[in-house]
């Protein structure tokens, strides 16, 4: 088993998009029900983020995001998965797939506090 | 006479390589690994040969050889990924316990992951000639016309892709067997196109890749015996190669399929070829066009009331205007020229094919034979307009030369 994550992109305006929330329930109750399941989340959008850089010993905060870009990270989902079919599996079964785009990327094992 | 120990070797390689090595991938859980702990395999039983006499089960040497060099490099190298979890498993079946994985075919596996969507095409392609063909990064680059540093590089990258993507060392299940199967088989008729179309100058060399791509094809068919496309793209090779001598005339200039000189035309895999074909059952896309090639071969003046309904069914499956313009001319042959500028009509109103070549080539045929000269000059001035190939160019202009003959 590996952990994968799946990074959510969608372009601006396309998140709000209510009428799909029973979808997601659904998948991720589906998720979580056969274990797969790690975490999940959805992101506030790019105008709320800020991004900090250290140079020369000082913190320096900006607003805004790392990287303007048309389409922005809107969530992500961490999976347990057998090997990347799975992964791709799932990644496709998200609503977000069908105008979106879920970037899969496994997890570097024995990092991080998840041990 | 007895095989001298070198001999043997070159045989169980040739012979054995790509079961033992798909076996190893699966056993060590990783495709460099697995290669090099096989290479190391094959070094060794040349000295040990040489020294002790060849082996009863020459085969089971190599893969007892190859498994205990994969224990000593994971012992050495501690930088390789769950090193622990490999080496227990690996020593559970020292002990001679049984291999609980060995119920598919391994080699189906390496097929399947070698090209996995996951990596991109050209890289399916090097991999899959590399590990299941056994052909050399330098014959590789060779018949590819790139640098062999260019290859290499593209071949270690794709064994990284899979082991660092985490694609899965297995045969798809059955919902996803069709559509990965379509992407193997991509893959193998790519590298048939791959030696088909190549240019006079490098022609033998690429030539070699059609070779390849059969023995691929076979080992499918071997592996995937209920696979009616399977069997349809082994067919639609065999035809196509068997033809392959007579594809070009002394002068290098390419020769039309019934302009050929049948009598060098390869008896033997037009025989395969026919048998496979028989052996293909229902609809499918290679099925069909092989079903196309063998009736064009069959007789100089060939059925084509049949080609054309087969043309028909093709693009019913997969549509396309390559589909369509063939199915026009086999009606044009079938039904007169009438019927086939019919069937052309709509595809010429088409604003994406005005560049189309085929369609304005087959349109200026099918006018001169209706006996509309103006019609069919206009067409074939079209055609050489937009043609990018000298060897086409050189075709079209004669046919227009000869049309107030």
């Amino acid at each position: 088993m590996a952990e994968y994550v799946l990074l959510l992109y969608a372009e601006d305006g396309e998140r709000d998009r209510w009428e799909e929330m029973p979808l997601w329930v659904e998948v991720t109750k589906s998720l979580q029900e056969a274990g797969v399941l790690v975490d999940n989340a959805a992101l506030e959008s790019p105008e709320a983020a800020t991004t900090v850089r250290v140079r020369g010993g000082a913190a320096e905060a900006t607003d805004g995001p790392f990287a303007t870009t048309k389409e922005f990270l809107a969530g992500y989902y961490v999976l347990d998965c057998a090997d990347l079919d799975e992964a791709l599996r799932h990644a496709a079964r998200l609503p977000l797939a069908r105008y979106g785009a879920v970037e899969v990327r496994p997890v570097v094992a024995g990092w991080g506090g998840r041990g | 006479m007895t095989e001298s120990p070198d001999a043997v070797v070159a045989r169980v390689f040739r012979d054995e390589r790509l079961a033992v090595l798909a076996t190893l991938i699966r056993q060590v859980g990783d495709v460099q690994l697995a290669e090099d702990a096989l290479q190391d395999a094959f070094a060794a039983a040349v000295e040990a040969w040489r020294r002790d006499g060849v082996p009863d089960r020459a085969g089971a040497w190599i893969t007892v050889a190859a498994r205990r060099r994969a224990i000593d490099r994971l012992r050495r190298d501690r930088s390789i990924a769950e090193r622990a979890e490999r080496l227990a498993r690996l020593m559970r079946l020292e002990d001679g316990r049984p291999d609980a994985g060995a119920v598919d075919d391994d080699r189906l596996r390496l097929i399947f992951t070698c090209c996995h969507p996951a990596l991109a095409m050209p890289a399916r392609v090097a991999l899959t000639l590399r590990m299941v063909g056994g052909l050399t990064t330098a014959e590789i680059a060779r018949a590819f016309l790139v640098a062999e540093p260019t290859m290499g590089k593209r071949i270690v990258r794709a064994k990284r892709r899979i082991a660092e993507a985490g694609v899965g060392y297995r045969v798809p299940g059955r919902d996803e067997l069709p559509e990965r199967l379509r992407g193997v088989l991509r893959v193998v008729y790519l590298i048939f196109n791959e030696g088909y179309s190549a240019a006079e100058g490098d022609r033998l060399v690429r030539g070699e890749l059609c070779g390849e791509a059969v023995r691929l094809g076979r080992l499918l068919a071997e592996l995937l015996p209920g696979e009616t496309e399977v069997w349809g793209l082994l067919a639609l090779m065999l035809l196509h190669d068997a033809r392959r001598p007579a594809r070009v005339d002394a002068d290098g200039h390419y020769v039309a399929l019934h302009e050929q000189d049948r009598s060098l035309w390869d008896r033997d895999e037009i025989r395969e070829g026919l048998a496979a074909l028989a052996r293909a059952k229902g609809p499918g896309e290679y099925r069909l066009q092989a079903a196309i090639a063998a009736l064009h071969m069959a007789a100089p003046e060939p059925d084509w009331t049949l080609i054309a309904r087969l043309y028909g069914t093709l693009g019913e499956i997969s549509p396309a205007p390559v589909v369509e313009v063939n199915r026009a001319v086999a009606v044009g042959f079938a039904d007169g020229p009438g019927a086939g500028l019919a069937l052309l009509a709509p595809l010429l109103d088409e604003p994406v094919l005005e560049r189309y070549q085929p369609l304005h080539a087959a349109h200026a045929e099918l006018l001169r034979r209706a006996g509309d000269v103006d019609g069919a000059e206009g067409a074939y001035r079209r055609a050489l307009e937009i043609t990018g190939n000298e060897v086409e160019r050189a075709e079209l202009a004669r046919r227009l030369q000869t049309l107030r003959g």
